[in-house]
């Protein structure tokens, strides 16, 4: 039976989307690429966790958050508050008029570190923290909404205005945050050199294997009744209440289980390009965040992976010619995705090049059978 | 004596209002076990609000609703689900995107909470129910199929059978055979005569035919009051019914 179970999780496409992904992003990438090219690979891929919570909870479930970059700076922030405070030794920061605490906050006039910095000192702390506090965060926020039925569109705008607030604060609270500028000059993880092109390599590969962890947690719930639960709401959530679920919680759990994804993605984005600032949670960022996912299919939990690194490809190359024309390609793009792909490439692969794809697989598997 | 049975579910000077609009205003009625209500009535009169009010979907401004002497209208909708009352929507609400297996499945009274769900898995038992439900409303060929692709009918059974699933002492129907072909009807009254044997109906329905066949008792609604109630023959021959459905 568990091998029965085990089999529901892995229908066959399923299975080979995975591998393929796999084989690109721990093979075919880090052999084509530099490390400087692979660095950025790495970046957009932080993208990804936060494209495949949006699946799951809008694509699935029908919940559009506009406010996933709050989720992605709660991680991103915990880890650079961590690597910040390493880098604040006493030593190095001898010249500050209070040597031992980030440089930004000296230069804000604090003269000890907040209370809730203390805790960052610990590395233990920092990871539970990555996890556990955006699952806090949309806990807090699901009940406030989904118990009160506030759903759809009011949902979405409720979060954008969520990661607006929260990124006016970050920039209003300067010394408490690194205001505008972020948390920058990050240095070392437990006395290991992240700067370093190994270390890039080695944080490349970690990302990449979290990725691929996420994507197995992903396809566990999809495959779950808890996924046809959500997709179930999605077309009549009526019937599904009335058939004796509590669906407020069901859309508070796949919130939370979105918010972790994009706060572990926040996370490894600190650690491989080195900063975490308010232009990474905002409005923007998080409509972005949609983007990806909707260009990859909003449905496909491997779509989103590879919406995020084409879309984040494509804005590298064209805000490094034509700054100015990035978001209104960006918004050309998301209504040509609704409008024309409303599956995203993951539609496209299904209607076009699976079809291929199984008849060769069934091709082989007869010809295994003959002989 | 009829005070004396035991009641299923009694509904007593129950009201609500809309923005001061009485959709519903004063109703009582009492279902015996294993008797099939109809509730009658022209467009507006209330009857689906009703069922919104008895299954926790609008909340009542005053009344109240027991239901094997439990008060129903402080509950959420899932604990009175739980307590044994389904509901059928007016239009078919079923999953689309899901197959009817899947349709039927999601109904079954297990796993409902989070964890129970993540962890659920398709057993024999859920196997062998999902089939036997299947058999009983016409669909046991169309199981692996997407639930969009049935036609209305079907979908109307298929919104049956996931009630049955639930296996509720109380049943509510909301017009289930509206946009229904002849036959279809006809199976559909079949179908209702077989699963009230042993759980209570309560009907929603415009085709006198229809009621005509499966109907114990008949609550005549009109402008959001009760105004006749009885055997089919009794609220056939009701002056004050005649009027409304003649004079108007
Ligand atoms: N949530 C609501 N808010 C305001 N008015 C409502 C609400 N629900 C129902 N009504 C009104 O209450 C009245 C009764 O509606 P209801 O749907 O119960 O009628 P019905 O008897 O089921 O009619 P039909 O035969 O057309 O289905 C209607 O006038 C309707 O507009
Ligand atoms: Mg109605």
């Amino acid at each position: 039976m568990l091998q029965s179970k085990f089999k529901s999780l892995t229908p066959r496409n399923d299975v080979l989307s995975f591998v393929v992904l796999a084989v690109l992003l721990l093979v075919l990438l880090p052999l084509l690429f530099d490390i400087f090219r692979l660095n950025l690979i790495g970046k957009y891929l932080t993208f990804a966790f936060v494209a495949i919570g949006l699946v799951l909870s809008w694509g699935l479930g029908g919940i559009l958050s506009l406010g996933q970059g709050i989720f992605f700076g709660i991680g991103g922030y915990a880890m650079a508050m961590f690597l910040k405070l390493e880098a604040s030794t006493p030593e190095n920061t001898a010249i500050q008029s209070t040597p031992g605490i980030p440089d930004f906050m000296d230069w804000n006039q604090l003269t000890a570190l907040p209370w809730f910095w203390e805790p960052f000192h610990s590395f233990g702390f920092t990871l539970v923290a990555i996890i556990v506090l955006p699952a806090i965060f949309a806990y807090i926020i699901g009940a406030a909404m989904f118990k009160r039925r506030v759903g759809g569109v009011y949902f979405a705008i409720i979060t954008q205005a969520i990661a607006a607030i929260l990124t006016i604060l970050i920039i209003g609270q300067q010394g408490y945050t690194g205001g505008v500028n972020g948390i920058t000059d990050l240095r070392t993880l437990l006395g290991w050199d992240i700067r370093t092109d190994s270390a890039k390599y080695i944080l490349y590969f970690v990302n990449a294997i979290l990725l691929l962890a996420v994507l197995v947690a992903a396809q566990y719930i999809r495959k779950s009744k808890l996924g046809r639960l959500l997709v179930a709401m999605r077309d009549s959530e009526d019937r599904v209440r009335f058939s004796g679920y509590d669906v407020d919680n069901y859309k508070i759990f796949i919130f939370c289980i979105a918010g972790i994804f994009s706060s572990i993605g926040g996370a490894m984005f600190t650690l491989q390009v080195g900063f975490m600032s308010p232009s990474l949670i905002g409005i923007v960022p998080s409509i972005e965040m949609v983007i990806f996912a909707a260009v990859g299919g909003n449905l496909s939990i491997f779509g989103a992976v590879y919406g995020a690194l084409i879309v984040n490809w494509a804005k590298t190359i064209l805000s490094e010619s034509y700054p100015e024309v990035w978001l209104f390609a960006m918004g050309a793009l998301f209504i040509a995705v609704v409008l024309a792909f409303p599956k995203g490439l993951a539609g496209l692969y299904e209607t076009y090049l699976q079809p291929k794809v199984d008849k060769l697989l069934d091709k082989k598997l007869k010809k295994d059978k003959a002989e | 004596m009829y005070q004396q049975k035991d009641f299923v579910l009694s509904v007593e000077g129950l009201t609500v209002s809309f923005d001061g609009f009485k959709a519903v205003n004063n109703v009582s009625f009492y279902i015996e076990e294993q008797e099939i209500r109809v509730i009658i009535g022209p467009n507006g009169a209330g009857k689906t609000t009703i069922l919104d009010l008895i299954c926790g979907k609008t909340k009542s401004t005053e009344g109240s609703i027991k239901f094997k002497g439990k008060e129903l209208t402080k509950l959420r909708e899932h604990e009175i689900v739980h307590a044994g009352v389904g509901r059928k929507f007016q239009n078919p609400s079923i999953y689309e995107d899901l197959t009817v297996f899947e349709n039927l499945e999601l109904s079954y009274p297990k796993g409902k909470k989070v964890w129970g769900a993540l962890t659920f898995t398709r057993d024999q038992a859920v196997i062998d129910k999902v089939n036997e439900i299947a058999e009983m409303i016409f669909l046991k060929e169309m199981l692996q199929s997407k639930a969009s692709l049935l036609s209305h009918g079907q979908k109307q059974w298929l919104e049956i059978g996931m009630l049955l699933i639930q296996d509720p002492e109380l049943l509510m129907l909301d017009e289930p055979v509206a946009g229904m072909s002849v036959s279809e009807r006809k199976q559909t009254a079949a179908l209702l005569q077989k699963i009230t044997q042993d759980r209570s109906v309560l009907v929603i329905e415009h085709d006198m035919h229809f009621v005509e066949e499966i109907a114990d008792r008949v609550t005549v609604m009109h402008q959001g009051q009760v105004l006749s109630e009885g055997s089919m023959d009794h609220v056939q021959s009701d002056p004050k019914v005649i009027e409304v459905y003649l004079g108007h």
